[in-house]
């Protein structure tokens, strides 16, 4: 990783301040604009996250490179509860705009990588990715 | 420790010589350009290679190429060439000139610099070796560089064109105020799929659309990934505030829907595309009589 | 107040102006819900058109907004999604279902006095 930026996130304007974070890298990244607003709404989900479910967590954002191709990583982290059962929480329906639930199935669908790491009581890391076409 | 010196010694006697080697080489190409840089074109109408460049262009593409190729003997960096090679694989893939003809030639000029040094060291075959060591790996890389260059660009022109084709694959056409078609023909793969919505809501925007007709009449099929974008995308535009109208469903489409549970109150489906504007134009109001033809606004 | 909110005869405007937090978006529905019936208004306004990100809390406000005003006897319309928005909203599958959507301020005007209208409500002029 060749450059990150940490965001703490604790309060309803950490999820702002990391949205906006994420957009600038991304746009600096050269990202098209319906990339950009994909990315910033993934960072704002996964940031509310933190915040619901955990209180506090921190968001790191990077620049990536494989195989000559650039990507954005963003990954949250928090020291929350953890999630039980990770399968049921990725479950939420697609089309139940009804029940939010967690929105990480939805950042699983707006992003290029995806993957979760959660052990109950300890917390959960999110590590997610997004990649220049 | 005596013996551990003397390696690190040697080490730097050779990497001395390799750059004295390189020097004396760099030196004698420079005094022969003239003479080395014409066999070369020579060589290039020979092999019949370039013949969509005049031989004027070639001698004078000939000469920029000789001079970054020694220079990056000289230097050892490689951007100015590479820089180069960039900017005359972006004026020669235009011409149709191809990959074999470009590395044809790089490797023709390897030939004709080893050859000039054959002729200037072949009495001293133990130098000719160590000038030969010298020169190949920095050749090599020249190359490759050169080769490089000119398929990573051919790459994006190719990329270039796609965009450009599926751009023009499916125009979105205003038909009268305030409605849109758009006739979809062909195989939607995702990639198409994602750049219609994007032109289709970017439509929507500029002409104030409050319907629009979606025509598939020309897709015989599509996967549920596609089926699912199309209703994605029905939803997106219902968001900007436009109505959407899918006509000409075929029977497999209807079948693929229906397995991928759609929510049939989300979409406004009519048999063909004449039905569809008839629809299309009760719902904005105008007055209906039976359509006869598509016609244009303006 | 994060976000102004305009009397227009017998509409309330509201011109969501940047990116808003949680706590300003709640805010916002408050004020909304009570002003129309302090104002007597027959449609809520909500613009939108400078918000570059529509996630699941801000979605799920605007939709409440419009379920509270309905409560209140008032129509709302939200206006202004831009189309990146729209599209990512929908892949999350947020599609403010029930609410009602028009592409800018013109068009929402434009709804609202048809629908006003159609209800048989009684309007004076707006001003």
């Amino acid at each position: 990783m060749k450059e990150e930026t940490r965001v703490p996130i604790q309060s309803d304007h950490d999820i702002v301040t990391a949205r906006q974070r994420g957009r600038t890298l991304a746009q600096q990244l050269g990202f098209s604009n319906s990339n950009l607003t994909v990315i910033a709404t993934a960072i704002s989900e996964l940031a509310r996250n933190i915040l619901l479910y955990a209180k506090k967590g921190e968001l790191t954002l990077g620049i990536i490179e494989n195989n000559g191709r650039q990507g954005l990583s963003v990954v949250a982290r928090d020291q929350g509860p953890g999630i039980p059962d990770i399968n049921r929480a990725m479950d939420v329906g697609y089309s139940t705009s009804g029940s939010l639930g967690l929105g990480l199935p939805g950042v699983r669908r707006l992003m290029d990588d995806f993957e979760i790491v959660s052990r109950v009581g300890k917390g959960t890391t999110v590590t997610t990715a997004k990649w220049k076409p | 420790m005596k013996g551990g010196r003397d390696q690190v010694n040697l080490e730097q006697v050779q990497t001395e010589s390799t750059t004295t080697l390189l020097r004396e080489l760099v030196t004698h190409l420079r005094q022969h350009r003239t003479q080395l840089r014409e066999e070369w074109a020579q060589r290039i109408t020979e092999a019949k290679l370039l013949t969509a460049m005049t031989k004027e262009e070639i001698f004078a593409e000939a000469t920029s190429v000789y001079d970054n190729y020694v220079e990056a003997l000289e230097t050892g960096t490689f951007e100015a060439l590479q820089a180069y090679a960039r900017n005359l694989s972006e004026r020669i893939i235009p011409r149709g000139v191809q990959t074999d003809e470009v590395v044809g030639i790089v490797l023709l000029l390897r030939d004709v610099l080893a050859r000039s040094l054959f002729g200037r060291y072949h009495a001293d075959f133990d130098k000719l070796n160590r000038i030969l060591d010298a020169y190949e790996p920095a050749a090599n890389r020249i190359a490759i560089t050169v080769a490089v260059g000119f398929v990573q660009e051919r790459e994006r022109t190719i990329r270039e064109q796609q965009e450009a084709i599926r751009e023009l694959s499916t125009p979105v056409l205003q038909v009268r105020e305030r409605l849109l078609i758009l006739p979809i023909i062909g195989v939607i793969d995702p990639q198409r799929a994602r750049q219609l919505t994007e032109q289709l809501l970017r439509g929507i925007r500029t002409n104030r659309a409050r319907v629009v007709v979606i025509d598939i009449t020309g897709v015989a099929a599509m996967d549920s990934n596609v089926a699912n974008h199309l209703v994605l995308t029905v939803e997106a535009s219902r968001l900007l505030g436009a109505t959407v109208i899918v006509t000409g469903l075929s029977p497999e489409i209807a079948q693929t829907l229906v397995n991928i549970g759609v929510d049939l109150t989300k979409m406004n489906t009519v048999g063909d595309l004449q039905g569809g504007i008839e629809e299309a134009e009760r719902l904005l109001g105008y007055k209906v009589g039976p359509v006869e033809k598509v016609v244009p606004s303006e | 107040m994060a976000v102004p909110i305009l009397k227009q005869g017998p509409y309330l405007i509201a011109s969501v102006q940047s990116a808003l937090t949680d706590a300003e978006l709640l805010e916002l529905r408050n004020a909304l819900v009570l002003m129309v019936g302090k104002y007597r208004s027959r449609g809520v306004i909500v613009d939108v058109t400078a918000m570059d990100v529509m996630d699941s809390f801000a979605s799920r406000t605007l939709r409440d907004i419009a379920h509270m005003i309905r409560l209140r006897g008032a129509e709302t319309v939200i206006v202004g999604i831009q189309p990146e928005v729209a599209f990512t909203m929908v892949q999350l599958g947020l599609t403010l279902e029930g609410v009602a959507t028009a592409l800018d301020l013109e068009e929402g005007l434009t709804f609202l006095d048809r629908g006003v209208k159609k209800l048989g409500g009684h309007v004076g002029a707006s001003g």
